[in-house]
């Protein structure tokens, strides 16, 4: 009975339809029992007879000995990642003065002289300003953004815009700090470091919450 | 001898498939030349640079040779719309539901990189057994997966004015058939740690965009995809790899994937706190919405169509994050009355799915209107709805609410927009 050998466990059976049943039943007389032992039986439709879209990995070798193992600076040029924890950043502090020297000379002409005149992002606003009353209230670092780590990373990755990643870690500090300080989140005379930035509490922190949509009736 | 033979054949086919739209539109036939060149089947036409030639009767003369590459017709020209971040699917313009790559929505935070595909390279370390690195070649060499799915932004939603397109308003969701690794092929390569709960996706654009996502997402349907309508993904759609998450919002299938660090945390980077998050009641604002909420929209008719009285088959697009459509329903009252369209089998997991209706316009002013269900029971919701439910604060994102279309007693067809512009 090599025919029991033919593998076609991929289809479910409580769902099969006597129609692909009966189909199946006939591929089975027809194939014959005499093929080759890896003979794999009709191929099973992997997507139709799993909802969530996985390849069957019975048959695979436990590893395939593709690819290579990364060396430790292969990792390190690349992982410039930071973290809400402070993991990630490089050794280094900025202070505000510095930070608004560089500002005024490689931000200031896409975010204005104070981070608010635009023409791109505004980069200044406080959480509760009176002022906004009526008005459409700007979303930037001093109201919306929960960790001041973020800062960091993305002037740190993308910022400026026509010089992406071309500054050192020294100045993104004092990029951060001028602009915490620009939204009322440090002191004029704050230092700013690898050590200290992740414990800086941001107005916003409290707003965020996670996604509760589940589907459903409910329209959230 | 050949090769030159060749380059001559590829000129003159280059030749003709650059058709200018302004000779087509200002005569066509009557002021086009026509060449007509030896060739191996005797005298053939061929059009001169820049015109085309419409013979007055096709089966009377021998139409161009096989070209190397196919291009569309000179009668049609569907285009994106662009903006200087993004570009957007012309929806009114397709039928079914695969979307042209050429026609596939963008949305960029650096603009398209160019990448070499002999020097691309995607790192997997962190919380791994053994962080490795994956060139193209040994991506393509796993055991590969290929799926039909949509593809959407969370910030596909536009109004403001009666005069906008399907395009314009949803523009922001296309549709293809992804080809790549699973993800979870290439984690049982690395080898998990226990306590990984997290990974962090990190592209190779001028952005260097990164998302945290869910490991939970990377093992179930997460894919490293290289191949999209079965050729190699475009460069606006990631090219050479890309993150392909399906169902969840567009900007966590990170483009040009370069890096994905394993962690037991989220990192909050930019695009998942300043940006990708909406405000909500309460004053709140709601962070790793991920999944796409069920949505449809009806692009034909719509506007910039003239209906004419008599029989209109009404037909649109339908999709969820979460599953199946199981349903979708349409209206020509103006929400009054609803009825079930037809569904286009078969319908698939996280894919447009395509609907009919067949409606008899006699010539009355009133509103079409579609609303999807989807296996969780999710029913699309109005603006209204979504505007109780979120507050005065919502943001722009997750936003699926039920299009309008007015039908005025010309024919002429209008958005009913609604919500902040
Ligand atoms: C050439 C114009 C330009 C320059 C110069 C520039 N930026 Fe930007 N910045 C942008 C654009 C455009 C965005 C939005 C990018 C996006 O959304 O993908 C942005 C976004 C930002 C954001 C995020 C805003 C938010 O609310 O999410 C920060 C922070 C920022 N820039 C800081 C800086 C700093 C610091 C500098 C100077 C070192 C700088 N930028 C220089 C154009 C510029």
């Amino acid at each position: 009975m090599l025919c029991l050998k033919v593998r076609w466990w991929q289809v479910n059976t409580k769902k099969l339809k006597l129609k692909r049943y009966l189909t199946l039943c006939l591929f089975l007389a027809l194939a014959g029992c005499n093929r080759s032992e890896n003979l794999q039986g009709p191929t099973p439709i992997e997507s139709e007879s799993n909802p969530v879209n996985t390849l069957d990995t019975r048959d695979w070798p436990e590893s395939f000995q593709i690819g290579r193992e990364a060396q430790e600076d292969e990792i390190a040029r690349q992982d410039i990642d930071v973290r809400p924890d402070g993991e990630g950043l490089p050794e280094g502090s900025g202070t505000v003065a510095l930070g608004k020297q560089i500002y005024l000379a490689k931000c200031a002409t896409c975010h204005g002289r104070t981070g608010v005149e635009g023409p791109e992002a505004k980069l200044v606003a406080r959480l509760s300003r009176p002022d906004y009353e009526g008005r459409k209230k700007p979303k930037a670092i001093g109201n919306y953004w929960p960790y001041a780590t973020t800062l960091f990373d993305y002037i740190n990755r993308a910022m400026p815009f026509n010089a992406p990643g071309s500054l050192r870690p020294d100045e993104v500090y004092s990029l951060t700090a001028y602009l915490l300080y620009e939204n009322r989140i440090v002191e004029r005379d704050e230092i700013v470091t690898n050590r200290n930035l992740a414990k800086i509490k941001m107005p916003a922190k409290g707003l965020f919450v996670n996604d509760d949509r589940r589907g459903g009736r409910e329209v959230k | 001898m050949g090769i030159k033979s060749e380059e001559t054949k590829n000129e003159t086919n280059h030749a003709l498939a650059k058709i200018s739209r302004r000779k087509l539109l200002l005569g066509g036939a009557a002021t086009a030349a026509v060449a007509l060149v030896k060739s191996s089947f005797g005298e053939i036409q061929t059009a001169i640079p820049e015109s085309l030639y419409i013979p007055a009767d096709p089966t009377k003369v021998q139409g161009p040779p096989p070209f190397d590459l196919g291009t569309r017709s000179p009668f049609e020209r569907p285009l994106k719309k662009t903006s200087d971040t993004s570009s957007r699917t012309p929806l009114q313009d397709l039928y079914g539901t695969i979307t042209p790559a050429d026609l596939h929505y963008e949305r960029h935070h650096g603009g398209v990189p160019t990448i070499d595909p002999e020097k691309y390279e995607l790192l997997i370390h962190g919380m791994v057994e053994k962080p490795m690195i994956f060139t193209l070649a040994d991506l393509k060499r796993f055991p590969a997966f290929s799926r039909i799915c949509f593809l959407e932004c969370s910030g596909n939603f536009r109004t403001g004015k009666e005069e906008m397109m399907p395009q314009e308003i949803a523009g922001l969701t296309s549709q293809s058939e992804w080809t790549g690794v699973m993800l979870s092929t290439l984690f049982r390569e690395v080898g998990i740690k226990s306590k990984a709960s997290w990974f962090l996706a990190e592209g190779s654009d001028a952005a260097v965009m990164t998302r945290s996502i869910p490991l939970q997402k990377g093992l179930q349907d997460g894919m490293i995809v290289y191949a999209q309508n079965g050729e190699a993904i475009r460069p606006q759609q990631g090219y050479p790899a890309r993150l392909f998450l399906p169902g969840w919002e567009g900007n966590t299938s990170v483009k040009w994937i370069r890096r994905i660090e394993v962690s037991d945390q989220p990192y909050m980077t930019r695009e998942e706190t300043s940006k990708y998050t909406e405000g909500i009641k309460g004053g709140k604002i709601r962070q790793f919405s991920f999944d796409m909420d069920a949505r449809s929209i009806i692009t034909y008719p719509a506007y910039p169509v003239i209906l004419q009285q008599g029989w209109v088959e009404i037909r649109g697009i339908a999709w969820t994050g979460r599953g199946k459509i199981v349903k979708v329903e349409v209206s020509t009252d103006a929400g009054k009355t609803w009825n079930s369209a037809k569904l286009q089998g078969p319908v698939m997991d996280k894919a447009h799915t395509y609907f009919r209706y067949l409606w008899n316009w006699r010539g009355d002013e009133t509103e079409i209107l579609s609303r999807a269900i989807d296996e969780t029971g999710y029913i699309q919701p109005t603006m209204k709805q979504l505007m109780e439910a979120r507050g005065r604060d919502m943001g722009g994102y997750h936003l699926n609410p039920i299009t309008a279309w007015r039908i005025k007693r010309d024919g002429t067809v209008l958005f009913r927009p609604e919500g902040k512009a």
